[in-house]
């Protein structure tokens, strides 16, 4: 939008930041309850000026929140660095190299992404109870490991495709071996497009509550998991929920707002750049 | 990993005649595509085959050894099911509002950040992140913080005394998932604004184009591409939404708030029944499939044009 007249423009960047202000006043909200007693967090009319304290976050250790904020790290961690092993050499066959057939692999992994997770939550559960991965970490690696896969293999494929072809080209007619060619020439363009991939599975795995509540529990269960405890207690611990969904979400935001241009390509699968 | 990329480009040297050499070197080319494709059979196909294959017996975790085949009997009890049939109102309703509001929110907001204005980083980085918080803690913090009839900051703000997740349980559960959708779609359409040739708008406007007129005939149609892919995008997502339903009124009051997977959820955990609820999974599944289609169709397109680009 373009405006000639001055005052039209900050009047309009005024009304952007109002706008902006309001859409995340939950979350603002939040950051303020968090640092709240639980005396002050539900008043009437809600209370802006109050005596911050950190007591909510000593709270939230003492019920436990630690474990769940390691399997949820050892989970996303592992899985992701799982998701990279398998898609990075199957991008690679899917755009430098690629093989017979592409498109059609490439739809069946995007195809996967379509299919409704409930749909396969129950033969999931009845074969984790089998072989006693029920409340274990590695169900849900293995689970999150496919749910990421189709969206790094598209992902990481268009940036594959960004690796100028005359430069493989030349460095082969140079008589480079492929792995100096793979390192030398591929790896530099690629890297970027790789670490920003592993940011958006990490932020999939991190949120992912449907697989986390049905499979998990004391055991295994990751972040999501720790904040369902709070529904039993709704209205008597606003505070101590504030500060639990700041903590849990702390790690994703951070990401979120260091991955931001590549969050659109991640999202879209890797269409829209 | 590096040493089947390699394997795939060196030239197989093996002494075995012509023909199976060639074949061996398809396969070696294969071969860094096998275990992700493999692995995603595994964990995505396999569990939905075995979904169909329960979907027609009669088994109920509750009691033991009354597993047995049933045919189609489950799929009949289903349509019959008047609660199944509202769950899946409740689904198309969920979707469709909330795909398309939080379009048009998104479409407002990438608007608005389609220009230099001081702060606009920051301004983009704080609209993005009602999207990257756990869905878990926005449902939970909507319902109490927002929604609760007492010390909610909605009442507050607006000097009513609305008992919200009571009176409009499904009303309340969409407002959360637009909020958080909505920088989903200012993302994907502030790429595509940002994307449109600077020379047609600037063409547009020496031509004396009114801003609306620009709009209307120019930006609009650039962006198409882009508002169908969110919506596409969006609606896979959110036909599964789960988190805020559990989390904000468990589906209630009674099924007013119920949508499929909630209700498959119900189904199978707190009424175990394994047969009926396969049933309906497989049902969401072929529903999914038609749209699916259509998705995918456009997926290549747009992503056929991105590679000319």
């Amino acid at each position: 939008m373009r405006t000639a007249n001055p005052l039209g423009r900050w009047a309009l960047t005024a009304f952007t930041w109002l706008i902006a202000i309001l859409f995340v006043f939950p979350l603002l909200w939040m950051v303020l309850t968090a640092f709240k007693q639980e005396s002050d967090a539900y008043t009437d009319p809600p209370r802006l000026l109050f005596t911050p304290t950190l007591e909510q976050f000593a709270g939230i250790l003492e019920r436990g929140f630690l474990p769940y904020l390691g399997n949820s790290a050892f989970v996303t961690v592992v899985s992701t660095l799982l998701v990279l092993v398998l898609a990075v050499p199957a991008a690679y066959a899917l755009s430098i190299a690629a093989v017979p057939a592409t498109r059609d692999v490439l739809g069946f992994f995007l195809s996967t992404k379509m299919l409704p997770i409930v749909a396969a939550i129950i033969p999931l559960y009845v074969i984790s109870q089998n072989i006693g991965l029920l409340d274990n970490v590695w169900a849900l690696i293995v689970l999150y490991t496919g749910m990421n896969l189709p969206l790094a293999v598209w992902m990481l494929r268009s940036f594959f495709l960004e690796v100028p072809r005359e430069m493989i080209e030349a460095g082969r007619i140079d008589g480079a071996p492929l792995p100096t060619l793979l390192y030398r020439v591929v790896l530099p363009v690629v890297a970027p497009g790789i670490a920003a991939t592993a940011l958006i599975c990490v932020i999939f795995s991190w949120t992912e509550f449907f697989y986390a509540v049905n499979l998990t529990a004391a055991q295994a269960g990751t972040v999501p998991v720790f904040l369902v405890g709070f529904i039993t207690s709704e209205g008597l611990y606003w505070a101590q929920l504030s500060a639990a969904a700041l903590l849990a979400s702390l790690p994703v935001m951070i990401i979120g707002w260091v991955a931001q241009n590549h969050l659109v390509r991640g999202l879209s699968m890797g269409a829209v750049k | 990993m590096s040493q089947s990329v390699l394997d795939a480009e060196t030239p197989a040297v093996a002494p075995a005649p012509k023909q199976q050499s060639a074949r061996s070197k398809a396969w070696l080319r294969r071969a860094p595509l096998l275990p992700a494709l493999l692995f995603t059979i595994l964990v995505t196909q396999i569990p939905f085959l075995v979904t169909v294959i329960y979907s027609f017996q009669s088994w109920n975790l509750v009691r033991p050894g009354s597993r047995h085949f049933v045919g189609l009997r489950n799929y009949v009890d289903v349509f019959a099911d008047s609660q199944f049939r509202g769950a899946m109102l409740n689904t198309v309703v969920l979707t469709v509002v909330c795909v398309l509001v939080s379009m048009v929110l998104g479409l407002f907001l990438a608007l608005l950040l389609d220009r230099k204005f001081i702060g606009r980083g920051v301004v983009r980085t704080l609209l993005i992140t009602p999207f990257l918080i756990l869905p878990a803690a926005g449902a939970l913090l909507w319902k109490t913080t927002m929604f609760d009839p007492t010390y909610g900051l909605l009442n507050f703000a607006l000097g009513t005394n609305t008992d919200w997740l009571a009176q409009y349980p499904l009303g309340a559960v969409m407002t959360q998932i637009v909020w958080q959708w909505t920088p989903f779609m200012m993302l994907l359409i502030l790429a595509g604004l940002q994307g449109q040739s600077r020379e047609v708008l600037e063409a547009a406007s020496v031509d004396g184009a009114g801003r609306f007129r620009t709009f209307w005939s120019i930006t609009l149609p650039q962006l198409t591409r882009y508002l169908q892919l969110a919506v596409l995008l969006g609606a896979i997502y959110i036909v599964n939404s789960f988190d805020a339903i559990f989390l904000m009124t468990q589906g209630g009051p009674g099924t007013a708030s119920t949508n499929l997977p909630y209700y498959i959820y119900q189904r199978a955990f707190e009424g175990f029944d394994i047969g009926q609820s396969s049933a309906m999974g497989v049902i969401v599944v072929v529903l999914t499939l038609l749209v699916a289609t259509f998705a995918l169709r456009l997926m290549f397109r747009t992503f056929g044009l991105s590679e000319v680009k």
